[in-house]
């Protein structure tokens, strides 16, 4: 090199780490992340089975309008006369409100910190090799969110809808998909399709969040997962596709 | 071969960052990633500029130490494979290749491609060890372990503690270092005293060291090193669940 044995050559790196760059410690202890994502998998579970109950309810359409509105307004009367009216379902939203609140909290406060745990990106990045449903999970939850509220002031209030006959369920359903309101069809279908996402990666997800921890049952999980989501997706759909085609009017 | 890397400088943890272009020449497709940075340094130095610090030890893939994301990918795009032992046979001539470190906010980054991984040995300290009595080594076959046992604690023990697993995960979580952690102590019959107290301990300065939570998308397992399942993470989540209903009784 021509320059003498004696120049100091700078290969090695200080290997003390300077104070500044070791991470602050918390003072406050956190709250478990698998706690949290407990949480998450107990109320999701409890919310997937309300879905399957309000499915099996929707398919009543096919049966007339008058099973439909028979089994509408027996919501009311579940419990009785243990009971008074509509005692029951009031219990019931109680507790799915509890269970949407607590799923949603338990997912902010998880997603706040995971993008807390990365502040600087990476200049290069491939796509996230996790399923789209894994992908998606964030903004799925949010536009599903929203068609909940939408749904709601739709057919439980009656607020948006052109009917809003609480006495006539089944009028106000054939009503909603009309054809010329093709974008509430549009809105219910990305919305349940977003569901499926959804509860494909969550239903895979909540297992092992609650154990499951074998190869065979990562494969049943998978593949139950991927069953309840497109049962659920079809069960919903068939509804506004059959007001649609004329099927149920 | 002739290739571009564009490598990540960074003078310390208070400077913010960029990536620089290099033209490295002459390149052996035999050589390993970091023989290549090996010769960029070489000539940088001559040419009295700042060598690119990154953090290397061992060279055969056991000790943990090499730690880049290269193209957007842990440790490279060759699977089970530390960046030691990727050689540039699997990449062309002439192509450009991004170089940056370890992103997360609990491994900053002390200078260029080393980041500060004590976030690590904090999770260990916490729960990372057995209680022994000290002298002589008892005879290994004192203890019986069944053999799917002690082979699948085996397959936990061989993570290196890289911290590829927090690199790539969206959330920037620990979950897959922890969880080797946890199942390659619970496994065997020494583990078994601090079984409930490792796995919350663990955890807890999992947490308090700002890593992410897991949302189940399995980066980590694709780029680690050593192929650690994933099904170890739900392991832990059950040890978690035992362990949480024990010490509240």
């Amino acid at each position: 090199m021509g320059q003498g044995l004696h120049t100091v050559i700078p290969v090695a790196v200080d290997t003390k780490v300077p104070q500044a760059a070791v991470a602050p410690s918390r003072s406050k202890k956190r709250t478990s992340s698998v706690l949290l994502k407990i949480i998450m998998a107990v109320t999701g579970i409890m919310l997937i089975l309300f879905l399957y109950l309000h499915m099996i309810g929707n398919l009543k359409i096919f049966f007339g309008e008058e099973a439909f509105d028979h089994y509408a307004h027996w919501l009311r009367t579940i419990a009785t006369p243990l009971l008074p009216k509509t005692w029951f379902l009031w219990i019931q939203r109680g507790g799915l409100t509890v269970a949407v609140i607590a799923h949603i909290a338990s997912a902010v406060i998880l997603a706040r910190r995971a993008s807390a745990a990365r502040p600087v990106k990476y200049v290069h990045r491939p796509k996230v090799q996790g399923s789209y449903a894994a992908r998606t999970m964030r903004w799925g939850g949010v536009i599903v969110l929203l068609f909940v509220i939408f749904h709601i002031l739709d057919l439980t209030t009656g607020t948006l809808n052109p009917v809003g006959d609480k006495a006539h369920p089944y009028a106000n359903v054939v009503a909603d998909f009309a054809l010329d309101r093709w974008y509430v069809t549009l809105f219910y279908t990305l919305a349940i399709v977003a569901v499926g996402f959804h509860l494909r990666h969550g239903i895979f997800s909540a297992v092992r969040t609650l154990g499951q921890q074998t190869a065979r049952g990562e494969r049943i999980a998978r593949a139950s997962a991927l069953v309840l989501s497109v049962v659920l997706v079809v069960g919903y759909l068939s509804v506004p596709f059959a007001v649609m085609t004329g099927l149920v009017d | 071969m002739d290739i571009q890397v564009r490598v990540w400088r960074q003078t310390d943890s208070s400077d913010k960052g960029r990536m620089v272009t290099y033209d490295v020449k002459d390149i052996s497709p035999d050589a390993s990633f970091l023989e290549m940075l090996d010769v960029l340094n070489e000539k940088l130095i001559l040419d009295g500029d700042d060598p690119v610090a990154f953090d290397h030890d061992c060279r055969e893939g056991i000790c943990g130490a090499c730690s880049m994301v290269i193209d957007g990918v842990a440790h490279g795009p060759e699977r089970a494979t530390t960046t030691c032992q990727l050689h540039m046979r699997h990449f062309k001539n002439g192509d450009v290749i991004d170089v940056e470190p370890w992103r997360a906010a609990a491994f900053p980054v002390i200078k260029d491609l080393v980041v500060d991984r004590s976030a690590f040995d904090r999770i260990i300290q916490a729960g990372g060890y057995i209680t022994a009595p000290t002298g002589a080594a008892p005879e290994a076959h004192s203890t019986p372990v069944p053999k799917k046992d002690a082979d699948l604690a085996f397959e936990a023990a061989t993570c290196i503690g890289c911290g590829a697993c927090v690199a790539a995960c969206p959330n920037g979580s620990a979950m897959l270092f922890t969880a080797a952690k946890v199942a390659h102590l619970g496994l065997v019959p020494q583990g078994q005293p601090e079984r409930d107290t490792r796995v919350l301990d663990m955890l807890q300065a999992q947490d308090d060291a700002g890593f992410g939570g897991c949302t189940n998308a399995g980066e980590c397992t694709t780029v680690c090193p050593k192929g650690i399942p994933l099904t170890l993470i739900g392991r832990l989540n059950s040890d978690y669940r035992k362990a949480l209903r024990n010490s509240n009784s």
